[in-house]
């Protein structure tokens, strides 16, 4: 019976050093030994949070520059179509302009030509019609001599000069 | 094993060998710490008494008995006569010279005064909280000297501990939110009983068997009575006196159960663990015992293996029943701070 009695001896020992022991473990070993724990754990638990923000980031900067290089792959692509196109235009322009001008010196040496045949002609007429006044002046001059022939000049003349006119 | 068998031989010179007096005396408490015995006589360490009798507090050393058990040797102090028996004091009657039995062998004309002596007990638990502080102190050191929290030599040991505590037994009983306030305590009173179920496993501190003495358990069993106590809140009040969600008979007839059961639960934790200790002790004994039982030096491999036996059994004991308790004990503070939900 004696082993299942409690004895007062010891519950009260046991009492006092319960709770002089619970006092400074908690104030000695728990706080500090829980604290650094839970400390490093939150310490832990911001890193891994850190390094999933910096993939993210590095992911998004990924993306970024992905869509850079696209964009500007295409910026180069239409530059290009639009150089082309350009060029194209440009040839097409020079070659259009390059004609109307040759048309154009072509239709001013044309119309030079027919100025210049035109007064050429009227000189030449000029010059047939002085000839001819000189030498119908001779001829004259020559005819007038007799007054036959005169009249005879004047016949013939007027039979001509009808006959150039028609 | 050493303790145990030079005393047994010592019996077994005096008188014939009985097994359950050696036993009860190596599971009980006792005054003086007796360790071996040296050519006939023993040698053992005197522990203080401390009595409170009529005169007011008496003091004096075990060693003033003599080694003497049987209620034979006086001494006076104090003005009061003392005597022990059985490893408990007893004070005489005024008039009485010597103690006088009845015909059960109890002492008729003495009287026990209040006994708060310094036991074996006493002083392997003293022995156990330095240890205890010894260690844990110093680990919390090492964190306040590392930068980083990382913990090094004896912290590394003890920090899985601790977390497995916290994780295992605090945060899931108790809950995520409330278990902070509880775990200086659980984790007191886990380490405070492993170390003290070790202590009572090594044979040459003779059996100091605190965790194994029902005062021991008492106690601590009442601390875990006291804190679920206060920390009830109105649930934990309302599920044991109007249970809720059941018909109003049910109500009044759970109701004296719920309360014998607020009284059951810490009385089983004493129980739990003062049996556990005390049987797996008895069982070793017992065993040792078979050797001068039989008077044979034949039984002894027989006997060690099965100790031996024992032996790796009752060390995964010392740590199963303090997590035991601690897990109890945590689950109670659960229940009692458990918010309604229904």
């Amino acid at each position: 019976m004696d082993l299942v009695t409690p004895g007062f001896g010891l519950i009260f020992w046991t009492a006092l050093t319960f709770i002089f022991l619970l006092l400074i473990l908690k104030k000695f070993a728990w706080k500090p030994i829980l604290g650094a724990v839970s400390d490093r754990e939150e310490g832990i638990k911001n890193a891994l949070a850190s390094a999933e923000n910096a993939r993210k980031e590095m992911e998004n900067l990924q993306a970024d520059n992905e869509r850079i290089l696209k964009e500007a792959r295409a910026e180069r692509e239409t530059l290009l179509k639009e150089a082309r196109e350009i060029k194209t235009k440009m040839i097409e322009d020079a070659k259009g302009e390059a004609q109307a001008q040759a048309n154009k010196i072509v239709q001013q040496a044309q119309a030079a030509i027919e100025g210049e045949k035109k007064a050429a002609m009227a000189e030449l007429k000029n010059h047939v019609a002085s000839l001819s006044i000189e030498i119908a002046e001779k001829v004259v001059r020559g005819e007038l001599s007799n007054k036959d022939k005169q009249l005879e000049l004047v016949e013939t003349m007027l039979g001509e000069k009808s006959l150039t006119e028609a | 094993m050493v303790g145990f068998a030079s005393e047994n031989e010592e019996n077994k010179e005096d008188k014939d060998f009985d097994p359950k007096e050696m036993i009860m005396h190596h599971v009980k408490d006792a005054h003086g710490f007796h360790l071996w015995d040296w050519k006939g006589h023993a040698v053992s360490l005197p522990l203080p008494i401390i009595l409170w009798t009529d005169n007011g507090l008496t003091t004096f050393m075990s060693s003033e008995f003599h080694h003497d058990d049987t209620g034979h040797h006086v001494v006076e102090k104090n003005g009061g006569k003392f005597v022990k028996l059985h490893e408990k004091i007893y004070q005489l009657n005024e008039d009485a010279h010597s103690v006088s039995f009845d015909a059960e062998h109890h002492p008729v004309n003495a009287s026990t005064p209040i006994d708060i002596s310094i036991t074996r007990n006493v002083f392997m638990m003293w022995v156990s909280v330095i240890i205890l502080l010894l260690i844990f102190i110093t680990a919390a050191r090492r964190y306040k000297k590392s930068e980083d929290n990382v913990p090094t030599g004896i912290a590394g040991f003890i920090e899985p501990l601790v977390v497995f505590v916290r994780d295992e037994i605090g945060k899931p009983m108790i809950g995520e939110h409330k278990y902070k306030k509880y775990m200086p305590y659980l984790l007191t009173i886990f380490f405070f009983i492993w170390i003290n179920n070790i202590f009572g496993l090594i044979p040459i501190l003779n059996g100091a068997n605190l965790s194994g003495n029902i005062a021991f358990t008492f106690t601590l069993a009442m601390f875990t009575f006291i804190i679920t106590t206060f920390s009830g809140n109105k649930n934990y009040w309302k599920h044991i006196f109007w249970m809720p969600g059941v018909p109003v008979p049910m109500k009044i007839f759970l109701a004296p159960i719920e309360v014998i059961g607020m009284f059951v639960k810490p009385i089983s934790l004493m129980i739990r663990l003062f049996a556990n200790i005390t049987a797996g002790h008895i069982i070793v004994l017992a065993l040792m015992s078979l050797i001068f039982v039989f008077k044979s030096i034949g039984v002894a491999p027989v006997s060690v293996a099965f100790s031996l036996f024992i032996g790796v059994i009752e060390i995964i004991v010392t740590a199963i029943q303090a997590y035991i308790f601690t897990v109890l004990s945590a689950l109670y503070f659960g229940m009692a701070t458990e918010e309604a939900h229904h």
